[in-house]
């Protein structure tokens, strides 16, 4: 995860203002805060975050994204930042598009489930994957979305969302851009809509 | 015998220090003179910034804490959130809490004599709002050398206040924690308060309002709680805690004798509260929560919002069908629009509207966090 967040960190410019939607216990909203200088609320859907959060000086907001952003103004945040959810929301695109409207720039990083273990044990195995990036069984996990890297380039390409700036990891680390749909667990990358 | 980690307390009553003209309401009317009392829980410290005020509800009043002798049967309406290490922490801050304008509490309301007259107000008590209360708080608050609010805090129509308070005076709150309340009561509330002061009023002993010297007009105030009462709990909590008993054991004979568990319980709150509220403060109270409604009285909700210099805690709860969710998110995304700091939970909970007078553990908590939370 810190690898995630070193990337955010990187790209967030200082002072701006940055909505974390699934926000979890606030703890990039407060590196944010600390390093970035940046006005930061959360969203979460658990009350122990919620908590977690109010505690940290951090406002945040009980919120369920499966009901949207529709109470958002446009362009009311520099950055909208999902961190590995878009796959378990009911409708990703709408999500997806609702954060290039509120904020001026999306942050969002997914697990690539075209990862090449993920291809074994579902091409070879036959059984689908389970591993430590995907620690769920088939009937018990949040993933409600299956989609790869490439899927996800298809759908910013139809659109009209530039994807200004991709970082690809393995395990948790960097890795150079070879064959990424084959090799990354999961991609974070920088959104604005195309002008 | 009842216990209280806040001991007992005494009662303050002052009388506010006013121009010639008296006390001016949000009407234009005066009042020639204003008496408010109020109890305080820890001490001001050297700085003075260390006050929190407490707004009770529509049917509370000053006693949010301790005891008021020995023998009390029960402790103040949020003594379960108020002391030594709670979530109102008496050890850091000073806790004050005073009786609203308009209520029947020891602060001035239409129970009180009009010294014009040396009669009762009855109903030529001038017809007062959410804002004339918060008015009477300020001037006491600063009659006893407050000049800074570390937070407000209140439910219902508590809540309505703390709104008020960080709208009317912003650079004196720093903080604002709002429970189960509204910037402005939907239709379905006004319509309960209307069958409520119908009751009233249509009780012979009420007499247009003069009835302090003989009988009151209990029978009609008992049916206003009554009514209330039902707007408080949630069809979950009434099956829960009644549902279909019957008040005596023996089964249902068929006849008009018999009575189930639930409407005893409302006959027994009923005659609970008549001895302890006044009818006419009951018509002024309920009329000052229907008027309220920050949009207007401020040039739309989020022009109010916009002039806040507080953070903000905002809580809603699951089952409250008098103050729904969405009346707290209506504040909430106003705050949120005008770029202020707020925190907003909708906590679970099947008690209905009460659930902020219930729900102390989960609540304790975030008041707590929000009350000790540093800005980032």
């Amino acid at each position: 995860m810190n690898a995630v967040f070193e990337q955010i960190l990187h790209v967030v410019e200082p002072g701006s203002t940055v909505l974390d939607l699934g926000c979890d216990d606030c703890a990039l909203l407060e590196q944010l805060a600390r390093e970035r200088n940046t006005l930061g609320r959360g969203v979460d859907i658990d009350d122990r975050s919620i908590q977690a959060c109010i505690r940290k000086g951090i406002s945040v907001f009980h919120g369920d994204l499966d009901e949207g952003l529709k109470d958002y103004p446009s362009r009311s945040y520099d950055y909208v930042i999902l961190s590995r959810t878009l796959q378990q929301v009911r409708d990703p695109k709408n999500l997806l598009l609702e954060m290039l409207r509120v904020g001026r720039q999306a942050i969002v990083n997914y697990p690539n489930f075209a990862f090449w273990l993920n291809r074994l044990q579902l091409g070879i195995g036959g059984r689908m994957p389970e591993n430590r990036e995907l620690p769920y069984s088939w009937y018990d996990t949040p993933n409600i979305h299956f989609f790869t890297h490439r899927d996800f380039q298809r759908l910013c390409r139809e659109e009209g969302i530039t994807v200004s700036q991709q970082v690809y990891l393995s395990r948790g680390r960097v890795i150079p851009g070879f064959l990424p749909n084959l090799f990354a667990t999961e991609v974070c990358c920088t959104l604005s809509l195309d002008v | 015998m009842i216990q209280s980690p806040n001991g007992v307390v005494i009662p303050r009553t002052v009388t506010l220090q006013l121009d010639q003209g008296g006390f001016v309401l949000e009407s234009g009317k005066t009042l020639p003179e204003v008496t408010v009392r109020y109890e305080m829980y820890g001490e001001i410290n050297q700085a003075g910034d260390n006050v929190i005020l407490l707004l009770h509800a529509f049917s509370g009043d000053a006693h949010a804490a301790g005891l008021h002798h020995d023998a009390d049967r029960y402790p103040g309406w949020w003594d379960d959130m108020i002391g030594s290490g709670n979530a109102f922490d008496t050890d850091r801050f000073c806790v004050i809490c005073s009786n609203v304008l308009g209520g029947c509490q020891g602060t001035t309301g239409p129970g009180s004599t009009n010294p014009q007259t040396g009669q009762p107000w009855g109903m030529t008590f001038p017809v007062i709002t959410i804002g004339d209360m918060v008015d009477v708080q300020y001037r006491l608050l600063r009659q006893i050398g407050v000049n800074t609010l570390y937070a407000v805090a209140g439910g219902s129509m508590g809540g309505m206040q703390a709104l008020e308070w960080a709208v009317r005076f912003p650079d004196m709150v720093q903080r604002a924690v709002v429970l189960a309340s509204t910037a402005r009561l939907n239709a379905q509330g006004i319509a309960f308060n209307a069958v409520g002061r119908n009751a009233i009023v249509s009780d012979p002993a009420w007499n247009g309002g003069n009835y302090y010297d003989g009988p009151h007009p209990t029978r009609g105030l008992a049916i206003a709680r009554m009514v209330g009462h039902i707007t408080y709990l949630s069809s979950e909590s009434m099956r829960l805690k009644f549902g279909r008993r019957l008040q005596n054991a023996d089964g249902a004979k068929l006849d008009l004798e018999d009575q189930f568990a639930v409407e005893s319980y409302l006959e027994y709150q009923g005659e609970k509260f008549v001895d302890r509220f006044d009818a006419n403060s009951y018509i002024y109270l309920t009329k000052a929560m229907d008027y309220f409604d920050l949009a207007s009285s401020w040039g739309g909700l989020d022009a109010a919002m916009a002039r806040t210099r507080s953070r903000f805690l905002v809580l809603s709860y699951t089952s409250d069908w008098l103050f729904p969710t969405d009346q707290s998110k209506e504040v909430v995304y106003a705050l949120a629009r005008a770029g202020k700091d707020v925190s907003f939970n909708e906590v679970v909970s099947p008690y209905g509207h009460d659930s902020f007078l219930l729900e102390a553990t989960l609540q304790r908590e975030l008041i707590r966090a929000f009350l000790s939370g540093g800005t980032v």
